[in-house]
């Protein structure tokens, strides 16, 4: 009598294991899947992207994690993904712990928005140290007198303000806490800049989605998040005033302005672009950048990349506004392309 | 105290419990009717049968999902039944030996760790090892959690065996190996399936563990060597978004995860009810 | 006589039980040595500091361990009472029809993933605590250190209620087998003398049970210690002690959820593992307790 169930089981297993095995095969020969995580700063664009190039390009499929600038950093080091992802570029720390060198190619612009949920009539006004020091807990009721010296002929109602912050490693929390460190003497003492600090007040969600889920379903929320997810999901954010003093709103056009000088680019693109002196920039701007290695070891995903960061240069920079990132500056896309022909394909 | 009073303290008491009943299944009413009412309206053609689309396009299903589900359950199978039922043999048939005590004792320690350290344990031995995030670390970490709950289960079940059986095996000249293999597991695999159900419905429902091994993934791959979606990973990513189509794709997730859950647990039970009736 | 086909087979079977040992071993092994830099980096100071600071790489997870007991605790302190009233509900008075319904019933909720939790909590649990309990609790309640500070719906409360659902069942089941234990000669000499039933139960049968009640109880707690996705998606990310249940916390396991893909450089990732590593020695520690104190109850058949 050998009809044992394990037996069965057994089989069972071993037969769909190679059928797995025999559709790896086939799917393998069908198309290139490129596997690659990080910042979720982007994520919105970097989905249109992939889902567009993959229509002109069936055969090959970009897989993106959106998990964070510090996930897309640590998991391209380890080399566990094909190309991370990063708002906040990498420091000379990060880059001497990977054991071969990378490029960070620039890929867009876009803005860090304070958005809230509080029944404010009309715009929301704010300032750096406005700001700084809502996230510092000095500041905790919507009508606090600072916020109101900003915003006369606004009602402000007097409920307290329920801070929310990044709870993983994040590059749009660089961006943020760069930007606040240069325009608050409090901030920069007390917490500085990094992709992870030491929140003083508030509550922490997982990514861009998650703090913009927060924002949404809790009335009195303020957050920091991309401007895409702002508007994506109806949600109102403040005008911040800029080095110049002028109260700026953040657009695809206010963005650009941050970034208008490409002399002050270093040639590793390594830059910050926040308070920028710009009559017109909205002050807390940010590059994004994709991380690959410069000699690629796989020759086919490595002609894969290099050809999709060539289209992203030209296509993509045209679907940018539509989500409302920022293209890159012209004269700065023309050194990018140098840089990514300078990418070796084994 | 007299009579009255300690008919009274008897009334509310044991009314106490009756309350204690209600009250945890009124959770139970309101998780199960919102998962319902929620979720049913995702639940269309589109939700079987589509990829996830970008943010904002309509019509974005969980298929891959559903199929990386299944993928990482049957490498999990592949794993923790082998180790499980013939560990759970050997606890058993063969008492005397020396090893019963410590995989007893490490089967249970297993149990009971946490299911995002296995997860961590996972990433460190395969993601790293294979440079990659895939669907066979998910399904190692799964299988791993599979193994104690298989075992015991089979141990438990061998053992109700009726000693008769072997006996009469080994007494007409049969060796004992093919006494265990052909005769007392059979006659116990009623509830070793039991088992093997309950365990596969515990680990379908993790997410924890894939968070970092199988990573999630937007297309279809049927790949054991590339990241993978699952259906918990889904829910659980499109949960915390703030997009409304994701959070409805999450309730029709939760719902089907919930409907197969239940369907396996109540075939359990009654398979098993039928075995032990007998 | 062993044939050697026996010797095979044995050694097959025999093969798997070694390698479940040498698995767990290696898991042991695996988390200590890539938990060791932070081990060396922190020493004890890891566990009593209460500097979580992945930017000046200063890591203390005070506030952590602190998130994690009381959320647990909380969710025990709600369980363990309607999980014994369930118990007895359905092992002493409800007709056995019902009993086993009931009791399937609780059954479900065991059986409930721990991200569908998570999701009903997002959006169904969360904002009625927000609108409707938080406000009730900190008016009548505000003046005490427990109910103050603005009400989230996200936070502490949040994470032990979700708990005390999630390990409810484990603690009724559990009881529900050590009652069963219970000879039947207690509950019958205590009807002789004229006891009520609440009475037998109470003198009889709980007193007789209780070193297995407690054990069940310390196996919700592991259970609840070890909780990872609900609790990540309800309880606000924040480390921090405060006395408040309406504030945000974080747990062990939550903050490995939230961090470990994403954390860069080498005493970050070693010290997530240690966070790791300590949980797990905790949540061990507490189930042997627990099934030492279930077996002292003469159950081969209560595990």
């Amino acid at each position: 009598m050998k009809n044992l169930f394990k037996n069965l089981m057994k089989k069972t297993a071993v037969a769909a294991l190679a059928l797995c095995l025999l559709s790896t095969a086939a799917v393998a020969a069908e198309s290139l899947l490129i596997n690659g995580a990080g910042a979720t700063f982007p994520y919105p664009l970097y989905s249109k992207w992939f889902a567009e190039y993959h229509k002109a390009h069936s055969d090959i499929q970009f897989n993106y994690q959106s998990i964070g600038s510090g996930g897309g950093i640590q998991q391209i080091t380890a080399k566990t993904v094909d190309f991370g992802a990063t708002d906040a570029p990498m420091s000379s720390g990060d880059m001497s712990a990977t054991d071969a060198p990378l490029f960070h190619i620039p890929t867009t612009l876009g803005a860090v928005v304070v958005s809230y949920n509080a029944p404010i009539s009309g715009e929301l006004k704010l300032s750096g140290e406005v700001i700084a020091n809502i996230y510092l807990g000095k500041i905790t009721k919507w009508n606090d007198p600072a916020i109101a010296a900003l915003n006369s002929g606004v009602t402000l109602p007097a409920t307290d303000i329920l801070v929310v912050y990044r709870s993983d490693g994040s590059g749009t929390t660089y961006v943020f806490t760069d930007y606040l460190t240069k325009v608050s003497g409090a901030w920069s003492g007390k917490i500085g800049t990094g992709k992870s600090v030491k929140w003083p007040v508030g509550i922490g969600a997982k990514g861009n989605e998650g703090v913009t889920g927060m924002i949404k379903q809790t009335p009195g929320a303020l957050g920091y998040v991309e401007l895409n997810y702002a508007i994506e999901n109806k949600l109102p954010y403040a005008s911040v005033s800029n080095k110049a003093g002028k109260f700026i709103k953040p657009t695809v056009a206010t963005v650009s302005a941050a970034a208008s000088d490409v002399s002050k680019i270093p040639a590793d693109y390594r830059v910050s672009i926040t308070d920028s002196a710009a009559a017109e920039a909205y002050p807390i701007s940010s590059f994004t950048y994709l991380l690959v290695y410069i000699k690629q070891t796989d020759a086919a995903k490595g002609k894969a990349l290099v050809d999709f960061l060539n289209w992203a240069m030209t296509e993509g920079q045209k679907i940018s506004p539509s989500l409302n990132y920022s293209p890159l500056p012209e004269a700065l896309v023309a050194k990018v392309q140098k840089t990514i022909s300078e990418i070796k394909i084994k | 105290m007299n009579a009255t009073r300690r008919q009274w303290v008897n009334r509310v008491m044991m009314g106490l419990t009756v309350l204690a009943t209600l009250v945890a299944l009124v959770p139970l009413f309101f998780i199960l009717s919102n998962l319902l009412s929620t979720g049913v309206k995702a639940l269309d053609l589109n939700f079987f049968t589509q990829l996830p689309k970008p943010v904002g396009e309509p019509g974005g299903g969980m298929a891959n999902a559903l199929v990386g589900s299944g993928i990482l359950l049957t490498i999990a199978c592949a794993l923790g039944l082998p180790l499980g039922i013939l560990g759970g043999i050997h606890l058993a048939e063969y008492q005397k030996s020396r090893i019963t005590f410590y995989t007893r004792f490490m089967a249970d320690l297993l149990n009971g760790v946490p299911s995002i350290v296995i997860g961590i344990f996972v990433y460190a031995i395969l993601v790293i090892g294979m440079k990659s995030y895939s669907a066979l670390a998910g399904g190692v970490a799964l299988g791993l959690m599979m193994i104690p709950t298989v075992m015991r289960t089979t141990e438990e079940m061998l053992k109700l065996v009726p000693r008769m059986i072997k006996e009469a095996g080994l007494a007409l000249g049969i060796p004992y190996w093919k006494v265990i293999l052909f005769l007392v597991v059979p006659a116990a695999r009623k509830g070793i399936v039991t088992g093997v159900l309950l365990a596969i419905a515990r680990i379908a429902g993790e997410t924890a563990p894939l968070l970092f091994t199988a990573l999630g993934n937007q297309y279809w791959s049927v790949s054991l060597t590339e990241p993978i979606s699952a259906l918990p990973l889904q829910i659980f990513v499109y949960a915390i978004s703030p997009y409304e189509t994701w959070h409805q794709l999450a309730w029709g997730g939760a719902l089907i995860l919930i409907g197969m859950l239940f369907v396996l647990n109540l075939v359990s039970r009654f398979s098993f009810k039928k075995s032990r009736g007998r | 006589m062993k044939l050697k086909a026996d010797r095979l087979f044995e050694g097959i079977t025999r093969l798997a039980a070694l390698s479940l040992i040498g698995i767990v071993l290696l898991m042991g092994l695996m988390l200590f040595v890539q938990a060791w830099p932070s081990m060396q980096a922190f020493g004890f100071s890891f566990i009593f500091g209460s500097d979580w600071d992945p930017v000046a790489e200063h890591y203390g997870i005070l506030p952590i361990i602190y998130g994690t007991l009381v959320s647990s605790f909380l969710a025990v302190l709600i369980a363990a009472p309607l999980g014994i009233g369930i118990a007895i509900f359905l092992s002493e008075l409800a007709p056995p029809g019902l009993a086993q319904v009931l009791g399937m019933l609780i059954e479900w909720l065991a059986a409930i993933p721990s991200v569908i939790y998570g999701l009903w909590g997002i959006f169904f649990l969360v904002p009625w605590l927000r609108q409707t309990v938080e406000p009730v609790l900190i008016q009548w309640l505000g003046f005490t250190p427990f109910f103050q500070g603005p009400a989230y719906g996200i936070g502490m409360l949040a994470a032990g209620l979700i708990l005390s659902i999630m390990i409810l069942p484990i603690i009724s089941s559990i009881t529900r087998e050590v009652l069963k234990a219970v000879p039947l000669e207690q509950r019958e000499a205590a009807l002789a003398l004229g006891a009520t039933r609440w009475e037998t139960t109470r003198l009889a049968v709980l007193r007789y049970g209780r070193s297995g009640i407690i054990g069940a109880v310390f196996l919700g707690l592991g259970r609840a210690l070890g909780e990872t996705m609900a609790v990540t998606m309800v309880i606000g990310n924040r480390a921090q002690i405060k006395a408040s249940l309406l504030a945000p916390a974080q747990t062990m396991a939550s903050v490995v959820a939230n961090e470990f893909s994403e954390a860069t450089g080498k005493l970050h990732i070693a010290s997530l593992v240690e966070v790791g590593f300590i949980l797990m020695l905790i949540t061990l520690l507490i189930n042997a307790v627990a099934r030492l104190l279930v077996l002292r109850m003469g159950g081969e058949h209560l595990k």
